[in-house]
Formats: C-alpha cells, structure tokens, sequence
C-alpha cells in the first residue's frame, strides 16, 4: 500500500514522476499497462525531503548549498562531502526507516537476503542529464534490508555530488526544488538478457524490431562488454530477417556475497544463440505493447528469468536518435494518384 | 571513369559450338548477331529461357518481342525506353533494351504516354473485364481450329454442297490461324504488364523508402489476391482428393502406377468411379490447363496431357483428409491478415502525408494486381498449351506423310521450314506423289539434336557487350530485375565454387534443414519424399501438389513474384528463389540448410 514514504508500482504512473521520479514512474505505467517488470516499489521524493528537513533542523544543509560559488570547487568538494557523509550516516525519521523496511520485507517475504536492485529515479524532464540529477545510480545485487537502506542513502548523496550541485549553482536553481525517488526492486537472476528498439537503430526503419542480448545479466550489453546475438524482427509479420550470433565470451552474474561478476564461458555456450525463436517472437510482441502504450518508439531493457523463462521488463525510454531527425516525407500525395506512376516511367535521367 | 570496367565479351567474339554450325544457320536471319550489334550491351534471358531453344519455339522470342516492343514504343508511349531487341546464339536468347536518351523526345513521349497509361489506370477494371472477354474468345477460336488431317478423297457432302476448296487448302490456313492466333495472344499478354507491373513497383519502391528493413515478401503479401488463377489448379487437386476419400478410391492413386492405369481401373469399378470421372472433367476444364513450365518451351507439358503429378498428389491429400485435416485456404483469416498488415504499415508511417501517397500507391497497385497474378494462367499456360499442341498435331501429320519420324520432331523445325513441310504434304496428296522433304528434314533434325545437346553443355555468358552507365529501362528492371549493380556481380565471374553458401532472394521466411532434392523435371517429381528440399531450375503452379511433401524449397529462377515464392508463402515454407546455381551445385542427397529469410541456402 502506498504511504506517504513509498509507493507500489502498481500505484503509480508517469504522472507521479514529481513523487516517484521518471523511472519509478515508468515502471508504474509499464505494470499497469499489463507489462512484466520486477516487482518492487519506491521510495518517494516526500521520504528524501522529510530526511533532509530533518538534517537541515539538526544543522543547516540547503542554505550553505544555496550559498556555494561553483567556481570555488575547494569550498563545493569540502561542503557537500559532508553533507554526502551526513546523509550516508545520520539516523533517519523512524517512519521513513520503517516505512523502507517493512516495504522490503513485504517485497521479498521471509528470504531476508533477497537480491534487489536499488536505483535512483530523477523527477525533472532533462532527467537523463547525470550532471543535473546527481550520478544515475544503479546498484544491483543488493542482499538485504540493512544493505538495501545504505543504498538508497547513496542514491540520496549522489544528488550533492560536486558535479550535481555546481550544475545547480550554474543554473541558479533553488536547492528546495532538489528531489529524488529512489526505486528498489526485486532483482532478476536472468539467463539472458539485453537491450531492444522498436525503432531499427541502423535505419529508423519502424517497421521491424532489434534485439540484441547475451547471456546472464544485461550490463554486459548496456555497458558493452559483450558483443551481443543480434536479430532484426518484423513488427508486424514476426519475420526474423537478421541472426547475427556473436562470440558471447563472458557472462555476467551475481557473485555470492552480492555484486557482479564476470564469468567465463565455454565455447559451445559463447556462439549458441541466447534467444530461441518463441522468446523472440515473446520480446516483438511485448516491445510492440510497449510501443503502443507509450504511443512513440521505445528503447527497452529486458531480461528472461533463469528460473521462469518468464520476460521482464527493466527500463523503457522514448527513441532519442531518429525521433530527433527530421526526416523528409518519402512521398506526398499527388492530385491525380496515377503520378505517383511516372516514378517508375519517368526515368532517372529526365 | 578509370576503374570503369572493361565490359562483356563482344557478340563477334562468340563462337558458334563445332558441330553446331549449321543449326545456328538455321535460325531466321533477324535473330542472328551481326558486327554492328557488337556496339551494345545484351544480357541472357535465363528467365524466360533457361534451355537452348528448339527452332521451333523461338516463335514464342518472336511473338512476345514483337507485342512487348509495340506496347512500349507504340501503344503506351514509355517515356524513356522502346522496345526489346533479341537474338539467339549457341540457342541461346539474348536481349537489349532501346533507350531514349534524348530530353526532349522523352518529354514528348512523356505527354503521349499520361494519356494512354493514365486512361489504362483510371479504367483498369473495365479494360480488364474485356480482356478476359478477348483472352476467352481467343482461346475458343484456337479450339475450334479443326485437327489437321486429310481424307483419301474429299468428302462426298463438300462436293455436293459446292465448297470448291479441297481439304489440304485447309493445312494451311489452320497453320496460319495457329501462327495468327499466338501473336495476338502475346499483344494481349503485353497489354496492361507494364503498366501493372509499374504500378505495383510504385508501391514497393515507396515501401522500401519508408521501411528500409521491409522484405519483398512483406511487400507482395499486402497486394497478393487469394483467389487469384494460380492457386486454382491446386485448390482442384485437393477438391478431387476429398471427392476420392468420400467415394473411398483413394487407394486407387497410390503406389507405382500410371495414370492411364488408374483411369482404366477408375473406369472398371463402376458408379463411385465414373462419379469421380464426371469430377476429374470439370476439374480439368479449365484448369487442368497448366503445364510444367512457364509455357515458353514446347515441352513444357500440361496436366491434361499428363495426369500424372495432380494424380501423384492425390494419396497426400487425402491422408491428410481423412486425419481431419482442413485443406481449404481460409479465406477469411488470409484476408484478414493482409488486412492488418496494410493497416499496420499505414499506422507506422510518420506523417499523414506519407499516409496519403501510401493509400493512394496500394490503392493503385491492388487495382492492377489481379492482372498481374492472373494473366499467366490465360497467356502462358492455356492458350500456350493449345498452340503448341495444335503444332504437335501438324508433327502426327508429318510422321503420317513420311517428313520426320515422331511428332516431337516438328519443334526442331523453324515455323518456316513448317509451312515448308505442310505445303509438301498439300502437294503430295494433291498429285499422288510422295513427300519430298523427308530426307532433308531427318538430317537436319538429327543436326539440330545434336546441336541442342552441345549447347546444353556450354556455359553461357550473362551478358555481351560494353557495360551500360546505367539501366534505365523501366522494362528491364522490372521484368528481369537486372540493374547496373547486378553487371558487376556478373563481371565479377561466377561466385566461388568452394563458397558453403548460395544467395538468392529471400522469398518466404523460415528456417529448414534436411536433404536437397534436385528435380530436373517435373517427371522426376515423384522422388520427393516428406520433408526434402526441393532444388529446380523453376516451379510454376503444376508444382504446388507437392509443396505438401516438402520442408523448404530452392531455385534458380523466379524472384519474390514468382510461383514458388507465392505457393511457399501460402505453405508458410521457407524458399530461396533466383539463386542461379542451385541444382548445379547442390548435389542430390546432400544436406542442406534454407534460410529463406535471408535468402540463403547454405551447404552443410
């Protein structure tokens, strides 16, 4: 249930992104729009704001940030270094500390080492600018409530790293505008994971779908480690007219005291596809949903969980590349519709 | 250009195989390469004509040039192109394109052609409604045509009824109907082809703009008509399969057995056989009208004349019947689906814009596709059959009159040297002597089967010649897909023979693997087994029986439009079609793996 301090994703949508964030909000809409994500929740930007009230009580925080020269970097490091250690540290209001921990539990039911992923999820439109929103923090494997609470204390921080906080002083924004939600959720163990556009990224073609994975999780792929398999999917005929398989040396995988690791594979495994026919044919339809809900192209993360086959949802964003061209009409309509055959009769050279 | 390449051989440079000179000779003077030719650039027609030709089917060359070119410089006007030029050697046909280069005469022709082609357009149903009209009363005449014999004495009621023309006269003007009646029908066949062709190109050109990743496939599927003549010889096949489980004859097709065989046994067993007698005749009237090729080769038989493949398919069928199988194309979802697909592809386009030249393109190429899809049953198929069999009627005539020695035979003659012949057999019979041409026909028909044998074996090049700066012929990009890039793969030499993989268009999507089977004609078609490959030179719609039997299939002919293509789509089986060289290379047996997505078969 929602509180003041944390919302179900099932709660919330694109519209909550100045409570929850731009992504937490993303997940809400995806999951309400009937779309597989890690379930979890996030906590919301009241939670941060009534921590930093209560430090500002204890001993002014907003004020001395709003006062900084972003010139001066001896004075903004020494400043926000101890307000990042103040955040790190300090005791948090009780309700915003149980409101967390209960939350966590009830998220992961009696395994209380459950992997989650904790990121951090920026409220403003110009979100994806890391020097605005603080280091878009994403911390995966985090095992436990306690582990899980130290986390969201570094998504919290990294709102007064230095670059963040001369950003703001750059642009004159006041400091009681800060805010950030913080998204934790339950981590998927996936056999194979990756990256997709509804959009081809080699051709603005939006008539097909590319989907690139590899096997384990999928920051081998984003982060590009891993050369990823590659297939290009017709939107609409579920054609598959690309399988480009790479050479997949390594696979990414929750190392047993939390965190990544980088494991090796063998050679059968590196050059076998990481996707079956069906589970591209699933991925087509679900970016199609995607797609359609959002209305514009989309930029998708997913996983396949180990244990389910099932297909996750981790993260959707609008197209940035060809949405930004201005493309010119490939043709317009003609008063007498038989023109459009001089085309072909008129010849290249008249 | 420096880097520009140094072209073909020249036509001149080409030698006339040993032992073949005089065959080449044969050939009518205007089909012959002369020094002036060696200015222009030529291509194969592989297509169209993938074998060395017998003197007799050149006639098909002659006829569907002769209508092609009229359409184009004449009736229609194209802006920047004329006619098609041919010639044949080592019995090999090749063609060239009649550019028109000169701006100004291209604008003339340009106003001349907005009338013409536009009025075709805009009364495209109406045109086309009378163009069965024609294509049917053609195909009644050439019926009608009596068989060519003569009767030891002219009959009684002739004379007496005062007709005052004795049979023989008759040879002649029936061989003159038959000759008349193929060049009319290849000026129908020619009619609207470009134009409809054009049309649907509009259309795919603006698909591959607007969705650069599109496959042709895609792009055929949103025009393709469902009940179009080509998949009505099939749909027959499968009407007598149910026909014969409801009578339970079924068991009368199967195994080693000829079709005159299962006729007679039909014949024995009384009212179940006759009833499926009675069926077999409607089936075959009209549409067992289609033969084993793309009609252009004499030898390119139909069902009517060989029961046997619509025959061999029956036992498929009808297992697959009485397994509660539902053989019936369903309609409604196939339509449904195009459906979606033109409404999807409108749906994805970025502006409205787009949305109006796009509903105005499909809306154009739809209106043309029924001709497109539907011409060849009449044209190639029907009436070509007729003609040729007529021919063939003549070639009993000769045997009977001591010219040659089988039916057959006639095809090595030119269509003159058959008037030749057929006004010795009316002068035979007029004065009581024998014929006199029968020693000089033997010889030159054991020549001119030795010469086709030679020429069988012989590589030839793609093309003679300099290398174009460009092709701009709407005619020769459409109809044989060749454009300026194809000329340097060509120039290239052939791919590498110890390549694992062979490229072709990707003609319906999926993945297959298993054994190859290289059919080299349709009588080898009974050793396809139950998920084999199919690998031909070309299929056309006779073949779709057996598209049952099979995993994936693969040939050296045909684009994404062409029979294959079209049958493997509706079978949801994967095809690489136009691949040049499959049955060469794939050797019979060996495995192999279709991708027909890519258009890639690979040797494994």
């Amino acid at each position: 249930m929602t509180t003041p301090n944390i919302s179900w994703f099932a709660d919330i949508g694109l519209s909550d992104r100045p409570s929850v964030g731009g992504k937490g909000g993303s997940l809400g809409e995806l999951t309400n729009a009937g779309i597989e994500v890690p379930p979890g929740f996030v906590v919301r930007t009241e939670a941060f704001e009534r921590f930093i009230q209560k430090l500002d009580k204890e001993e002014p925080l907003r004020a001395p940030v709003e006062a900084l020269d972003p010139d001066d970097l001896d004075k903004v490091g020494a400043v926000t270094k101890a307000i990042r250690e103040r955040i790190e540290n300090e005791p948090m209001p009780a309700d915003v500390d149980d409101a967390i921990q209960s939350a966590y539990k009830d998220l992961c039911g009696d395994d209380a080492n459950a992997p989650v992923a904790v990121r951090s999820s920026a409220t403003t439109e110009d979100a994806d600018d890391a020097s605005f929103a603080g280091l878009q923090d994403t911390y995966l494997w985090v095992l436990g409530a306690e582990e899980t609470m130290k986390m969201v204390r570094s998504c919290w921080a990294s709102l007064y790293s230095v670059e963040s906080v001369c950003y703001r002083r750059r642009q004159n924004f006041p400091e009681s505008g800060v805010a950030m939600g913080v998204v934790v959720q339950k981590m998927v163990d996936a056999r194979t994971a990756g990256v997709m556009f509804t959009r081809s990224p080699l051709t603005g073609d939006r008539s097909v779908i590319t989907i690139e994975g590899a096997w384990g999780l999928g920051s081998s792929v984003v982060s590009g480690e891993v050369t990823p398999d590659r297939w290009v999917v017709g939107k609409l005929t579920g054609e598959i007219t690309t399988r480009d398989i790479s050479d997949k040396h390594i696979r990414q995988s929750p190392k047993p005291g939390g965190g990544i690791e980088d494991v090796e594979l063998p050679e059968a495994e590196r050059t076998a596809p990481c996707l079956s026919d069906e589970e591209l044919l699933q991925l087509k339809d679900v970016a199609r949903k995607t797609e359609k809900h959002y209305g514009k192209p989309q930029d998708i993360e997913w996983a396949v969980e180990k244990e389910t086959g099932k297909i996750l949802l981790l993260q959707s964003r609008p197209e940035t590349v060809w949405s930004a061209k201005d493309a010119a009409p490939v043709a317009a309509a003609q008063d007498n519709p038989m023109k459009h055959v001089m085309n072909i009769f008129g010849g290249k050279r008249s | 250009m420096s880097d520009k390449p140094a072209g073909f051989p020249k036509p001149s440079s080409i030698e006339v195989a040993k032992g073949a000179e005089a065959a080449q000779a044969a050939y009518p003077y205007y089909m012959q390469f002369a020094p002036e030719d060696d200015d222009r650039f030529w291509f194969y027609n592989s297509m169209h004509f993938p074998e060395p030709m017998h003197h007799f089917d050149m006639v098909t060359a002659e006829a569907a040039y002769c209508a092609l070119g009229s359409s184009n410089t004449r009736v229609h006007c194209l802006p920047t192109t004329l006619g098609i030029d041919y010639r044949v050697i080592n019995g090999r046909v090749y063609i060239g394109g009649n550019a028109v280069t000169d701006p100004a005469e291209i604008e003339r022709r340009t106003e001349e052609f907005q009338k013409r082609a536009f009025y075709y357009y805009e009364h495209w149903e109406r045109l086309y409604d009378q163009w069965k009209d024609k294509m049917r009363k053609l195909i009644s005449d050439a019926q009608e045509l009596p068989k060519p014999e003569l009767p030891e004495f002219e009959p009684l009621e002739n004379v007496h009824a005062g007709k005052g023309v004795a049979s023989n006269h008759y040879l002649l003007e029936t061989y003159h109907k038959t000759l008349e009646g193929y060049f009319r029908m290849w000026h129908h066949h020619f009619e609207f082809l470009l134009l409809g062709y054009g049309a649907y190109m509009v259309f795919f050109d603006f698909c591959k703009k607007a969705f650069p990743e599109i496959t042709d496939q895609t792009i055929a599927r949103m025009v393709a008509g469902f009940e179009a003549e080509i998949f009505k010889p099939d749909d027959e096949v499968k009407r007598l399969a149910h026909k014969a489980v409801e009578l339970g004859l079924e068991g009368k097709f199967a195994g080693d057995i000829s079709a005159d065989d299962v006729l007679a046994s039909l014949e024995q067993m009384g009212e179940a056989g006759r009833e499926w007698l009675k069926e077999l005749e409607t089936s075959r009237n009209p549409w067992f009208n289609v033969n084993v090729g793309d009609g252009f080769y004499h030898y390119h038989r139909s069902w009517n004349d060989d029961l046997s493949l619509p025959f061999s398919a029956i036992p498929g069928y009808a297992a697959k019947i009485k397994a509660g199988e539902n053989l019936d194309r369903p309609m409604e979802k196939l339509k449904e689906e195009r459906q979606e697909l033109i409404d999807g592809y409108r749906d994805l386009l970025s502006t409205d814009e787009e949305r109006g030249a796009y509903d105005q393109m499909i809306e154009l190429a739809c209106r043309v596709f029924p001709y497109v899809e539907g011409h060849k049953f009449y044209c190639e198929h029907w009436y070509t059959n007729l003609f040729f069999n007529k021919i063939r009627e003549y070639g009993g005539l000769f045997v009977e009159h001591g010219l040659i020695d089988d039916a057959e035979e006639i095809f090595h003659l030119t269509r003159y040297e058959v008037e030749q012949g057929i006004v010795d057999v009316m002068t035979s019979w007029s004065n009581g002597s024998p014929t006199r041409g029968g020693k000089r026909f033997r010889a030159m028909i054991a020549e001119r089967k030795k010469a086709i044998e030679i020429w069988a074996g012989m590589d030839s090049a793609p093309a003679l010649g300099p290398v174009p700066d460009m092709i701009d012929d709407p005619a020769i990009v459409m109809l044989w897909g060749i454009t300026r890039e194809n000329l340097d793969v060509w120039l290239d030499g052939p791919a590498d023979a110890n390549s694992k993989e062979i490229r072709g268009f990707a003609a319906s999507s999926g993945i297959a693997e298993g054994p190859a089977r290289v059919i080299k004609s349709v009588q080898e078609i009974n050793r396809l087994e139950e998920g084999d490959i199919l690998v031909c030179q070309v299929t056309n719609p006779t073949w779709a029986p057996v598209f049952q039997k099979i995993s994936a299939a693969v040939s050296d002919i045909g684009g994404s439009m062409s029979h294959a293509a079209i049958v493997a789509r509706e079978y949801g089986l994967p095809a690489v079609v136009g691949t040049g060289q499959a049955t060469a290379r794939i050797q019979d047996g060996q495995r192999i793996r279709v991708d027909g997505a890519r258009g890639v078969v690979t040797l494994l």
